[in-house]
């Protein structure tokens, strides 16, 4: 068992597989189960991931209308060919909105590591996916890899926003995203680290701060920059540009700043974002005066 | 290592908003409707922290009663499930509390019917991985994840050594294990996490014993 990513890349090394099977072989051990029940489990989660996409990709809106509809925008705009960014870059921060919107929507999405970061992974995987033509186990092992890389940031740090704010679930699901991107596209577990390491140092200290306490706003978007966070840090670490920080380091980082960021910016709706005029109005359109904070003993029955 | 497998990471298939407050909470549902062992009549949901503050924008309510009417992270009926619980006859009273708890997203919740009672203290630790920290009272730490078999029963000695002679002779392992008491002599509870299904004959061997007063099988 690996503890941390210093350990798993050691150990893809050492036996020459991807890290995707160090978590295949791993998950075998600890469930029991075959490896045919194991990938054929994540092959589930994949189909998920897949229906969300072409959901948000043909527009939804959540109850409270705050977010929807963005996906669609961000298509049209791609295929009218005025787009400054890359097809794939814009096509990944689509459908990392997609599946946002549909979880926003309280529609079935996968946690990847989270409901609120689930954008990112799936996002990535569907946009890369049209340049390097995997086949379907090897977007499985996509999400292997990205699991074995959030594996050891849920157990060495967070993946909980309430614990450690969104650096701890965007980019989380950033780094665990560019890791895997980089496997798929061929570089090594050292250079899959790399991206991992790139990435979330790039999201450290971000907040959570949802409006209204609703995964809406500003959590889409977040998803969206974390997608293109992950691409541009992928392509790095294939460039061979390497991180100074050690990854395992930039992890730990993650942990103290999330340990010392306040209560009211991890997922209390009391601070950032939330705290905006703005968002006060629009909290207060939503649930009425009752506001959440107040509401004492409301009884439903 | 609180997370144990792939499936913690990229899992779970669940309703939205939110894995912790949604799908975790729905999980803690779950775990005190299996541990009570039928549908309450009743239910005190007390909420602690992130849990007290977003609840609402998070669907931790209707996620909570989701579970306790035994539905999966993924049932879409999760976000109308107050009215079914309304249906259903289970009465729900959400209390919002300003106390700090350990960990931000804590929830604790009584479940009544006819005579039984039960509280049961979770929490949601991201990404849809929960934890039972205490039940009626004693301290614990269970995951719901993989199946277990909670021993109430006296504090005497030779109980733990009974209690897992059982298991030895039907080949169980045991992956996790750990006793607490309210008070020395007094009632106790042994927590076991094991690795195989639990047969209904070990639970009817485990309840002969003497000293036990109740057994709780929990299976995923």
């Amino acid at each position: 068992m690996f503890r941390n990513v210093a350990e798993l890349v050691k150990l893809a090394e050492t036996n020459q597989v991807k890290i995707a099977e160090i978590m295949i072989r791993q998950e075998i051990e600890v469930s029991g189960l075959s490896r045919e029940e194991v990938i054929g489990k994540m092959d589930t989660n994949l189909t998920i991931m897949e229906q969300a996409v072409e959901r948000g990709l043909n527009g939804v809106h959540s109850h409270t209308g705050l977010t929807g509809g963005d996906a669609v925008l961000l298509q049209n705009y791609l295929k009218s060919g005025k787009a400054l960014s890359g097809h794939i870059l814009l096509d990944a921060v689509s459908k990392a909105v997609a599946t946002n919107e549909v979880n926003a929507a309280m529609g079935i999405i996968c946690a990847t590591p989270t409901a609120g970061s689930a954008g990112v992974v799936p996002g990535t995987l569907f946009a890369v996916k049209e340049k390097l033509h995997p086949t379907r186990l090897e977007m499985i092992e996509f999400l292997f890899t990205s699991a074995a890389f959030g594996f050891v940031v849920a157990n060495n740090a967070s993946i909980s926003g309430a614990a450690g704010g969104c650096q701890a679930e965007v980019g989380s699901a950033s780094g665990m995203a560019a890791a895997a991107i980089v496997e798929l596209a061929g570089g090594s577990p050292q250079q899959a680290a790399e991206a991992m390491a790139i990435t979330l140092k790039n999201m450290l200290g971000l907040v959570c701060d949802p409006v209204a306490g609703l995964v809406e706003v500003p959590c889409v978007k977040r998803n969206a920059m974390g997608a293109s966070n992950a691409i541009t840090a992928a392509d790095m670490a294939l460039a061979g540009v390497t991180s100074r920080i050690p990854c395992d380091e930039v992890i730990h980082a993650m942990f103290l700043i999330g340990q010392s960021m306040p209560s009211s910016l991890r997922e209390t709706a009391e601070g950032g974002l939330a705290a905006t005029p703005t968002a006060r109005r629009l909290e207060q359109e939503i649930f009425g005066n009752g506001s959440t904070v107040k509401l004492k003993d409301l009884v439903i029955s | 290592m609180k997370y144990r497998s792939a499936f913690d990471i990229i899992g779970p298939v669940m309703i939205g908003p939110s894995s912790s407050h949604t799908a975790g909470a729905a999980r803690i549902g779950r775990v005190a409707r299996t541990l009570f062992g039928k549908q309450p009549k009743k239910a005190i949901i007390s909420l602690y922290g992130s849990f007290a503050k977003t609840y609402k924008g998070h669907g931790t309510d209707f996620a909570i009663v989701a579970g306790l009417l035994d539905f999966d992270t993924f049932d879409e009926r999760m976000p109308k499930s107050l009215e079914i619980a309304k249906e259903m006859g289970l009465e729900v009273v959400f209390q919002i509390e300003e106390a700090v708890t350990e960990h931000p997203n804590t929830v604790k919740i009584n479940l009544y019917a006819e005579e039984d009672e039960l509280e049961m203290v979770g929490i949601s630790i991201g990404g849809g991985t929960i934890e039972i920290t205490e039940l009626n009272s004693f301290p614990l730490k269970l995951s719901g994840e993989h199946p277990a078999i909670l021993v109430v029963h006296k504090d005497r000695f030779g109980i733990i050594s009974a209690v897992t002679s059982v298991l030895s002779t039907y080949e169980i392992n045991i992956g996790h294990m750990e006793v607490s008491r309210l008070e020395k002599g007094e009632m106790a509870l042994m927590v076991i996490e094991v690795d195989h299904k639990i047969d209904e004959k070990v639970i009817d061997e485990l309840s002969k014993l003497s000293n036990v007063s109740q057994i709780i099988r929990m299976v995923e």
